[in-house]
């Protein structure tokens, strides 16, 4: 009986130990992810001093902000994956570009250019996230508040590269996003109305 | 027959043991300034309805169904309101940015419009959180008129 009772009580606390190991588990998982994205910043800087003077040249060319930089090429990239209708890599690029955006260099701003900074890439990050993990109707919609985000960064930051902010009247009462081509291929339509647009403005 | 027995005393005090697993509670007596019925004043009707269907899992306060004192359906909670609340806590409304708060209501807007929110696996059990046709059109129209007085 005694050792019946020594068993019982050896199973529960295994039991239970094992119950708040899953739990842990998870926690854990998320660190790992974490730590994941850390590894991936630490490789790309790596990448960076590999080709240090070049990156030393071209901020200089470009008036300092490479990491803008960085946020438009991504912003681009997702832009294409939604013109292209593919829902994978749009989330693969959301993804990326998230972890662009959090990783922004505002300390040349002025304090109030960068809670400006700040307030917008807390919301593109939220943005940026969701593209990551929906499906490509919402994506869009993301897509769309995103862009506005990109566009208050770049009236703040510049640009490097000529870009064209394009408007399509038919999407959700009036759209627009931003492309560095003239030409319009529309990311909240895809194929199905791939040349819906125009050029409203041009941003240098 | 008698590894039957076994089996079944096994998952039992297995059933037992997690019961002793700790649960963090989402529980606050006050109401923050910050809360999105208090800044926005917002009418009665409205309120009721957001307070039933959504303050479960986006505000610092749960009203916790019996059940949550069984294991594992309280972890089950915890994880979604964490993630409810992390998404959107309407008990800090006032502390988003404008820009923010315009993202928060178009996703309001249209998580309700598709029926995504509240969630099904919610609104089994909780049956007075489901919304209406006409529920979902004053709240849409409020949040909607709410996000345009934002613009």
């Amino acid at each position: 009986m005694k050792k019946v009772r020594l068993t019982t009580i050896m199973v529960m606390a295994f039991i239970s130990l094992s119950a708040m190991y899953c739990k842990d588990a998870k926690t854990e998982n998320s660190t790992n992810s974490e730590m994941i994205t850390e590894e991936d910043h630490s490789k790309m800087n790596h990448d960076n001093s590999d080709g240090h003077h070049d990156v030393d040249k071209k901020e200089m060319a470009m008036n300092g902000d490479g990491n803008s930089q960085t946020i438009l090429n991504d912003y681009f990239n997702l832009k294409d994956a939604l013109v292209a209708d593919d829902n994978a890599k749009a989330k693969e690029l959301g993804a990326t570009l998230a972890t662009s955006l959090g990783k922004l260099d505002i300390s040349k701003y002025t304090d109030a250019q960068q809670s400006e900074l700040k307030d917008i890439m807390e919301d593109a990050i939220e943005h940026a996230e969701h593209i990551s993990e929906s499906d490509i109707k919402h994506q869009r919609e993301h897509f769309k508040v995103l862009s506005k985000d990109v566009t208050d960064m770049v009236a703040i930051t510049g640009t490097q590269v000529k870009l064209y902010e394009q408007f399509c009247p038919m999407y959700d009462g009036g759209t627009a996003w931003l492309s560095t081509k003239e030409e319009i291929r529309n990311p909240y339509y895809g194929s199905q109305m791939l040349k819906c647009g125009k050029v409203q403005r041009e941003i240098n | 027959m008698k590894i039957v027995k076994i089996i079944a005393l096994i998952l039992l005090v297995g059933f037992v043991g997690i019961q002793f697993v700790p649960t963090d509670l989402n529980q606050s007596d006050t109401v923050p300034k910050t809360d999105f019925l208090l800044v926005n004043n917002t009418q009665e009707n409205i309120s009721a309805l957001l307070q039933e269907s959504c303050y479960d899992c986006h505000s610092n306060n749960t009203e916790y169904p019996w059940y949550n004192k069984v294991q594992p359906v309280a972890w089950y909670l915890e994880d979604h309101i964490q993630e409810g609340k992390d998404e959107l806590n309407f008990n800090e409304w006032a502390e988003y940015s404008d820009r923010r708060k315009n993202s928060k209501l178009r996703s309001i807007i249209s998580q309700i419009e598709e029926d995504k929110m509240p969630l099904d696996s919610y609104t089994l059990i909780h049956k007075d959180a489901i919304l209406s046709d006409e529920d979902k059109r004053v709240i849409i129209d409020y949040m909607t008129a709410l996000k345009d007085s934002l613009e």
